[in-house]
C-alpha cells in the first residue's frame, strides 16, 4: 500500500474519522450560533457555557433523579432551552436596538457566572459519565477501532444539522423566521408575533448547545471549563463560515474538524492552533466567510 | 480579574508581637496556584485552606506570631505568575510563596525568589530543573517530581515485563521533562520508547493521540501530563479499547481527585506514585477528615504537602527567630520535618524534601468500602530511591554546601 508522508493509510484513514467526529461538535455548536447570529443578531458568548450545561444536567438528571442518557438526551436540551428563553426575555431583549459589543458582552458575562457557580460547587476535574450500555463497544473497522458511541455522535449530529437547515430554509416557518429578521414590522402586520418568534429561536439555538452537552457528556469530563475551551473554536468556525450561514457553519464545521484531525497527526504541536491560522487566512482573502454574503 | 481572585484571607493574630524579628511584624505567606484551570483541583482553593490549616496548628495566634495567608490565580501563566510574585514581594510583603502548581509558572517565580532571597514552597510542580538548573538557595521542593513519579511508576511497570513504551506528553517545561526521566528510566531498565507525541496543555481530546499510540504497537501508553489532561486521556482510552487492544495506561502524575473524576470503573487498575493518601495511618486519616470537614473534599499529595511545608516553615521562624529568607531556609534544611505527611523526613541542601513515596493501584468499585476508598498501598518506595541522587544534581547552590 501507499503511504502519504510517512503515515500508512489506515492511521490517515483513522484519524479523517476521528476529524470528522470532533466536526460534529463543531458543527452542532456553530449551527447554533449561526442561528442566533443570523435571526437576532445577537452574538452569543454564553453558547460554549450553554453546551456545558447540557451536560452537566445530564448528569444531574441521572445522579440526582436516576434519569438515563436517551431521556436526558430530550430533557437537558429542553431544560437549557428554557434556561435560554428566560435569559432572552429577561436580558437579551432589551439589547436588540443596541451595538453588537452588548450582547457580547451580556452573555461573556453569563457565560463567566455560570462557569463559576458551577466550578464552586463541582470543581474543576469533572464528573463521570459513563457511555450508555447500548452504545458502548466498538467495531473494529480494520484501520481503526471505532467506538460505538463516537459513531452515533456523528450521526446523531448530521441528523440534527440537516434536519434544522431543512427547518429554516425549505419550511413556512423556516421563510417566517427569515422574513422576520428582514423585516420585523412587516411581518408582524401579517399577524405573526415577531417578539414570540425571536424568544423561540434563541431557546432553540441554546437547545442545540444543550443537545451537544449531552453527546459530549460520556466523551470528555463534564467539568465547568469544557465549554471555554471549545467556544474560542467554535466562534472561529462560524467566522470562516460565514457569520449567520447556516448551510455554511455545517459544513465548515465538518470539514476542519477533519483538518484539525490531519494537524494532529502531522505536526500535533500546532493542532490548537490550526484553526485560528485558517480564519485569519479566510478574513484576509474573503472577510465575509466562505459561505457568507457580504452586506 | 486577578484583583478579583486575590482573596486576602485568614488574619491569624494578636495584637503582641512575638519575640521573633518579622519583617513589617507579620509573616506572609502567598498561595499561588491554578485555581480555576486544568490544575483547580491539583491543588487551587483547597491548598490555600490546607495552608491555613497549618497556621492553626502551628498555634500562630499562641504564640503571639501574626501570620496571614494571602491567595491568587496564576492562570496556569508564568508572566501572570511573575508579576503578582514581584508585587507580592516589592509590595504587599510578602515572605514566602507556596504551592506553585505548574512547572513552568514555578520555574519563573523560583526564579525571582532566588533574585530577592525570598521562600518559595513548591508542592505542586514536577520538574526536577526546580532543584537542579533552576534551583534557589531559599526554594523548597517539597512533594514530588519528575524523578520520583518515573521510579515509581515506571520501574514497577517495567518489572511487570511491559517494555514498550509509547509516550503522551503536555507540550510544556512538565510535559518535556516528565518524558526526558522516563526515557532514562525505561532505557535503562530494558526496554524501549516507541514514540512520543507532543499535546497543547489543555487538550479535550485526546482520540487522536491515542489511535497514534495504538497503532505504535507499544505496550505501554505512558502519560506524560497531568489534570484534566490525564483525566481525559485515560476516559477516552477506555472508549477506544485501548485495553482490549492488549495496551496498558502509566500515568504518571496522578492525584486522588483524578481518581474521584473518573470513578473507579474507569480508574481501576490504575498504578500510581503519590506522596501521599489519606488513609495510610491514623495521622494521616485525623488530618484529612479534618481537611474534609472544611472543604467537601479529601486531600490529595499537593493539598497534604503545602500543608506540611507552611507548618515547616513556620517552625523554622519561630526557631531561628526571625523571617529573613536566608536565614529561615538555612533552618529549615536543618530541622527535620515532623508532621503526618512527611515524618521523620529531612530537607535536602538542594531544597528537596526526602521522603518515601507509595506506589498504589487503584481499587475495582467491589473493593472500594466508601467513597474516597480508592488506593491500595502497593509497595513503599523509599526515600533514598524516589530522589535524584545529591551527587548527580546540577544545582550550584547544592555543590557549594
Amino acid at each position: 500500500m501507499f503511504e502519504l508522508l510517512g503515515i500508512p493509510p489506515q492511521a490517515l484513514f483513522g484519524q479523517l474519522l476521528l476529524g470528522l467526529i470532533n466536526g460534529s461538535f463543531y458543527a452542532i455548536l456553530s449551527l447554533g450560533l449561526a442561528i442566533i447570529f443570523g435571526l437576532l443578531n445577537i452574538i452569543n458568548f454564553a453558547h460554549g457555557a450553554q453546551y456545558m450545561l447540557g451536560a452537566f444536567v445530564a448528569w444531574m438528571l441521572l445522579n440526582y433523579l436516576g434519569i438515563n442518557y436517551w431521556w436526558a438526551l430530550l430533557l437537558a436540551p429542553l431544560i437549557v432551552g428554557i434556561t435560554g428563553v428566560i435569559i432572552e426575555r429577561l436580558l437579551v431583549q432589551r439589547l436588540y436596538h443596541l451595538d453588537h459589543l452588548y450582547g457580547l458582552l451580556l452573555t461573556f458575562g453569563l457565560a463567566l457566572i455560570i462557569q463559576g457557580v458551577l466550578r464552586n460547587q463541582y470543581g474543576i476535574s469533572g464528573l463521570p459519565y459513563t457511555i450508555p450500555s447500548q452504545l458502548s463497544g466498538g467495531q473494529n473497522l480494520g484501520f481503526m477501532f471505532l467506538p460505538n458511541y463516537r459513531g452515533w455522535v456523528v450521526l446523531a449530529s448530521l441528523v440534527v444539522c440537516i434536519a434544522t437547515w431543512f427547518v429554516i430554509e425549505k419550511t413556512r416557518l423556516g421563510a417566517y423566521l427569515r422574513a422576520a429578521t428582514e423585516n420585523p414590522t412587516l411581518v408582524s402586520a401579517f399577524g405573526i408575533n415577531v417578539p414570540r418568534m425571536i424568544t423561540l429561536t434563541y431557546g432553540f439555538g441554546v437547545a442545540l448547545a444543550g443537545f451537544a452537552g449531552v453527546l459530549a457528556a460520556p466523551i470528555y469530563s463534564v467539568n465547568p471549563n469544557m465549554g471555554a475551551d471549545l467556544i474560542i473554536v467554535v466562534f472561529a468556525v462560524v467566522v470562516i463560515g460565514g457569520m449567520g450561514s447556516i448551510l455554511g457553519s455545517i459544513i465548515t464545521g465538518f470539514s476542519l474538524g477533519l483538518i484539525e484531525g490531519l494537524t494532529k497527526v502531522f505536526y500535533p504541536e500546532a493542532s490548537s492552533v490550526v484553526i485560528f491560522v485558517i480564519m485569519a487566512i479566510v478574513l484576509l482573502i474573503k472577510p465575509a466567510g466562505l459561505f457568507g454574503r457580504t452586506a | 480579574m486577578r484583583r478579583f481572585g486575590m482573596l486576602t484571607a485568614l488574619l491569624a493574630s494578636t495584637a503582641l508581637a512575638g519575640a521573633q524579628d518579622l519583617s513589617d511584624g507579620v509573616v506572609r505567606i502567598g498561595v499561588l496556584n491554578d485555581q480555576t484551570g486544568t490544575y483547580a483541583d491539583f491543588g487551587g482553593l483547597t491548598s490555600v485552606e490546607a495552608a491555613r490549616m497549618a497556621v492553626e496548628d502551628f498555634d500562630a495566634a499562641g504564640k503571639g506570631m501574626k501570620v496571614e495567608i494571602i491567595a491568587a490565580d496564576h492562570q496556569n501563566k508564568a508572566d501572570v505568575a511573575s508579576a503578582l510574585a514581584r508585587r507580592w514581594f516589592d509590595v504587599d510583603g510578602v515572605d514566602a510563596i507556596a504551592d506553585l502548581t505548574n512547572s513552568a509558572v514555578a520555574i519563573a517565580v523560583n526564579t525571582i525568589g532566588r533574585e530577592q532571597g525570598k521562600i518559595t514552597l513548591m508542592t505542586g510542580p514536577a520538574t526536577t530543573a526546580l532543584t537542579n538548573s533552576d534551583c534557589s538557595p531559599t526554594g523548597f521542593h517539597w512533594v514530588f517530581d519528575t524523578y520520583s513519579q518515573s521510579v515509581g511508576t515506571a520501574k514497577a511497570v517495567l518489572e511487570q515485563g511491559k517494555k514498550s513504551w509509547f509516550l503522551l506528553t503536555a507540550d510544556y517545561a512538565f510535559g518535556h521533562q516528565m518524558a526526558a526521566e522516563l526515557t532514562r528510566v525505561v532505557e535503562e531498565g530494558g526496554g524501549t520508547i516507541a514514540g512520543n507525541v507532543n499535546h497543547p496543555l489543555g487538550s479535550p481530546d485526546f482520540s487522536s493521540y491515542l489511535l497514534q499510540a495504538q497503532s505504535s504497537g507499544a505496550e505501554i501508553v505512558g502519560l506524560a501530563n497531568a489534570g484534566t489532561d490525564t483525566i481525559n486521556a485515560i476516559k477516552q482510552a477506555g472508549e477506544f479499547g485501548i485495553a482490549q487492544g492488549g495496551q496498558n495506561l502509566a500515568g504518571l502524575v496522578i492525584v486522588i481527585s483524578d481518581i474521584h473524576a473518573l470513578g473507579l470503573e474507569t480508574a481501576q487498575g490504575l498504578l500510581a506514585t503519590t506522596a501521599f493518601y489519606w488513609d495510610r495511618d491514623d495521622a494521616s486519616r485525623e488530618w484529612s477528615k479534618r481537611f474534609q470537614e472544611k472543604t467537601g473534599r479529601m486531600p490529595g499529595m499537593v493539598q497534604a504537602g503545602t500543608y506540611s511545608s507552611v507548618l515547616h516553615y513556620l517552625r523554622a521562624i519561630e526557631a531561628a527567630g526571625t523571617d529573613a529568607g536566608a536565614t529561615v531556609a538555612a533552618k529549615m534544611k536543618e530541622m527535620p520535618v515532623d508532621d503526618f505527611f512527611a515524618p521523620g523526613a529531612s530537607v535536602r541542601a538542594d531544597g528537596r524534601l526526602v521522603k518515601d513515596m507509595y506506589l498504589v493501584e487503584v481499587k475495582s468499585p467491589d473493593q472500594s468500602k466508601s467513597e474516597w476508598d480508592y488506593y491500595n498501598i502497593v509497595q513503599t518506595i523509599n526515600a533514598e530511591d524516589a530522589t535524584q541522587p545529591l551527587a548527580q544534581s546540577t544545582c550550584a547552590y547544592a555543590k557549594g554546601g
